[in-house]
């Protein structure tokens, strides 16, 4: 716009200042290039892995998300609890798509201690599709008991507060740029598939573990209270076409595990790019309001 | 208001408001303010920031109306409004996504103020006024992250609060004294959360009212504009509507799809996982880092590793962090030069480009371990920061040899004597 500005012939462009722009971007290249692959509290530098519902039109699979719950309700409900997701959730839009019938069922399978009743004692009731999915421990003290110290966390919102790093391309701020316009929302995701899949056969050597303490490749300090839970073939999977391996039951729970911690995660993305596809029009006719507006003024287009 | 009313009320209402509370005139004179016809985009953030604070309140209010200020329900109760509360999601990720955008508007407007010298005279009380909006700011956004009760936030409150203890270093007990209080108990608990969230819920109105004094002292001098220069004719200057609605229009539409792109996408991306824990005193995160518009005033605070005379350096550091804050006030007089844009100002541009980078380098730094290279950079980065204002700002003034100025907008638009070329003669002309 102000390309026209009459500008007296007067370098700028002089030693010092081309002495002083060498220094500063010098100076901060160094800075943003310096160990990129450690930012905070991500130690595990991991490749983004494909999900269905990764991108701008992600999705989840209702059959992998079935197959998921499958996998948490016959291996992790053992130890861990969803204690933010209500059994009626399995049959809303956007997630596992079981039916009402079912949710029910599988609700009434679970005790649930209710009350007090009118005699003032409290009592056992089976599951509504109301309750929440629950730990199988009363409170922190007794899990901790059952696992030799260790606190199972509550998997609800696991995906959403787990984190890795990802690939550094050597330049901070063309990281940023790249995570931002892919959406890279699945790192928790990410770290839950490939800590389930991070157990070898044996730890490397020289490697000491603590007492009742299991190696692990992606947790924190590589010692993890947690055995492996997942075995090949450990569970029968309805469809006879997938895999039953630890790879594919590891992908499945991950995927039903982002659903527990972002239940309208569909909701979000398709109503996200009709937003979207909103204000780029609109934004398209401002711009072109602007221009017709601005074309009596003379020296602006 | 500076300029001339240029409002005749029409009808008898508006005469009888015109006589009473003459609001009509009020609005007319606004959308009739004479506007430097030379502002560029950067010009568009003040209306991209009061668009910010509207939709904070606006979508604050309503999670207000969701929300538990309790240490042992705060964070269920953000997960209630995620997942069971109607549009719950959208209202929580607009504002927490909000709250960044806020800040990514309000750096670029500090900065074109910085760039465009829109500091100096007439327009100090202006910048004041910005400053201190800035800084209930960052008040507001430090305790709003407090109320999510994840492990980000308790710790985050954890070290700023334990802060002042270092006041104990001058008055024994001193510091003690007013962590405590501000605690409101021996540690941060839940009567912390309880005056957090009050806070939370004052502060945006005590900023929109400072808004509307930056609003009102920004109508009375003017805008400032790209060559700094005022305008002294009919012709440097647009009436503010439709030329500039239509402008901040478009630029905010704009903003809003960098805006919607990211809630829709990427709403977790400026935030820590470690939030998504629920607060535990008892375990520590592996690192504490504040949200990422802190990150440069952080850096700062840990950039002071050593005592200095009789200032132990934790004290040191908290001086420096709010002394970078405070030094802001000062700068309409710390710049002595008379030239207002950097534009004009051969020198200085280049000294000024380096803060702007200084300043992200920090940013930078105080997301990293305050350890090894990441100590000594800091204290590099710092030491210009402060330089650029106390060293940098006063002696450039005296002694660089500022361009030539345009003699006015027309000319530094449309070049020469300010004739107007081809067929469209003064703007207001049709």
């Amino acid at each position: 716009m102000l390309s026209k500005t009459s500008r007296r012939a007067r370098p700028f462009w002089t030693t010092r200042t081309a002495v002083l722009t060498a220094a500063a971007v010098t100076g901060l290249a160094g800075v943003l290039a310096t160990s990129p692959a450690h930012a905070a509290g991500e130690s595990v530098v991991v490749p983004r892995q494909e999900w269905s519902f990764n991108g701008i039109t992600g999705r989840f699979d209702k059959a992998q998300l079935q197959r998921g719950f499958q996998v948490y309700k016959e291996v992790c409900s053992s130890c861990h609890g969803l204690k933010f997701v209500y059994w009626r959730n399995l049959a809303e839009d956007g997630g596992p798509g079981l039916t009402e019938r079912e949710v029910k069922a599988l609700a009434a399978e679970t005790a649930v201690q209710d009350g007090p009743n009118d005699e003032g004692e409290m009592f056992e009731r089976p599951g509504l599709a109301s309750d929440t999915i629950r730990s199988p421990y009363a409170n922190e003290q007794e899990a901790r008991l059952a696992n030799g110290g260790a606190y199972p966390p509550d998997l609800s919102l696991i995906t959403k507060a787990r984190s890795v790093a990802r690939p550094s391309l050597g330049f901070a701020p063309l990281n940023w740029v790249r995570d931002i316009f892919v959406g890279d929302e699945s790192r928790g995701v990410d770290y839950t598939y490939k800590l389930l899949k991070g157990y070898p056969e044996e730890p490397p050597e020289g490697f000491k573990l603590g007492d009742g303490m299991y190696y692990n490749s992606v947790y924190p300090g590589n010692q993890i209270a947690m055995a492996a839970p997942l075995v090949d073939d450990i569970i029968e999977y309805a469809q006879s076409d997938v895999p039953t391996t630890v790879d594919q039951y590891a992908k499945d729970v991950s995927a039903f595990l982002a659903w527990t911690a972002e239940p309208k995660l569909e909701e979000r993305k398709s109503l996200g790019l009709r937003v979207l596809l909103y204000l780029l029009v609109l934004s398209v006719l401002l711009y072109l309001a602007k221009r017709k507006l601005w074309s009596r003024v003379a020296g602006h287009d | 208001m500076a300029h001339e009313s240029t409002y005749k009320p029409n009808s008898d209402v508006e005469k009888f408001l015109d006589d009473r509370l003459p609001l009509p005139r009020m609005a007319s004179d606004f959308l009739a303010m004479p506007t430097p016809r030379n502002l560029n985009y950067f010009y568009t953030f003040g209306g991209i920031l009061t668009f910010c604070l509207l939709v904070q309140i606006m979508t604050g209010i309503v999670l207000a109306m969701h929300y538990k200020p309790s240490a042992t329900e705060a964070f269920a109760s953000v997960e209630h409004i995620m997942r069971n509360v109607n549009w719950g999601w959208l209202l929580r990720y607009t504002h927490a996504v909000g709250a960044s955008m806020f800040f990514i508007a309000v750096y670029i407007h500090i900065a074109r103020g910085l760039w465009y010298g829109s500091y100096k005279a007439p327009r100090e009380i202006l910048w004041i006024l910005g400053v201190l909006i800035f800084l209930l700011m960052m008040a507001t956004a430090f305790m709003g992250y407090a109320l999510v009760w994840g492990q980000m936030s308790f710790w985050g409150i954890t070290v700023i609060t334990n802060l002042f203890s270092s006041l104990d270093a001058l008055i024994p007990g001193l510091g003690t004294s007013i962590v405590q209080w501000i605690w409101g108990d021996f540690a941060v608990s839940d009567a912390t959360l309880n005056r957090m969230f009050a806070l939370h819920y004052l502060l945006p109105f005590a900023i929109a009212g400072t808004v509307g004094l930056h609003i009102w002292a920004l109508h009375v001098t003017g805008s400032n504009n790209p060559q700094g220069v005022e305008p002294r004719k009919a012709t440097d200057t647009l009436p503010f509507h439709p030329y500039f609605t239509v402008k901040d229009l478009f630029a905010l539409a704009m903003f809003c799809l960098f805006f919607a792109y990211v809630v829709f996408q990427a709403p977790n991306y400026l935030g820590h996982a470690d939030n998504y824990i629920e607060a535990n005193p008892l375990s520590t995160p592996a690192h504490i880092v504040p949200e990422w518009y802190f990150l440069p005033f952080y850096a700062i605070l840990r950039a002071v590793t050593f005592d200095f005379l009789f200032i132990p350096a934790k004290l040191g550091g908290v001086i420096a962090m709010f002394g970078s804050i405070a030094i802001l006030f000062f700068i309409p007089w710390l710049d002595r030069s008379r030239v207002r844009s950097a534009k004009h100002r051969p020198i200085y541009k280049w000294f000024l480009v380096f803060l702007f980078i200084s300043v992200c380098a920090l940013g930078y730094l105080g997301a990293k371990p305050a350890e090894g290279i990441y100590v000594v950079l800091s204290q590099v980065f710092t030491f210009y920061y402060f330089a650029h204002f106390l060293i940098v700002m006063p002696f450039i003034g005296i002694i660089e040899r500022p361009g030539e100025l345009p003699r006015s907008i027309t000319e530094a638009v449309l070049g020469g004597g300010g004739a107007p070329i081809g067929a469209a003669a003064a703007p207001e002309k049709r």
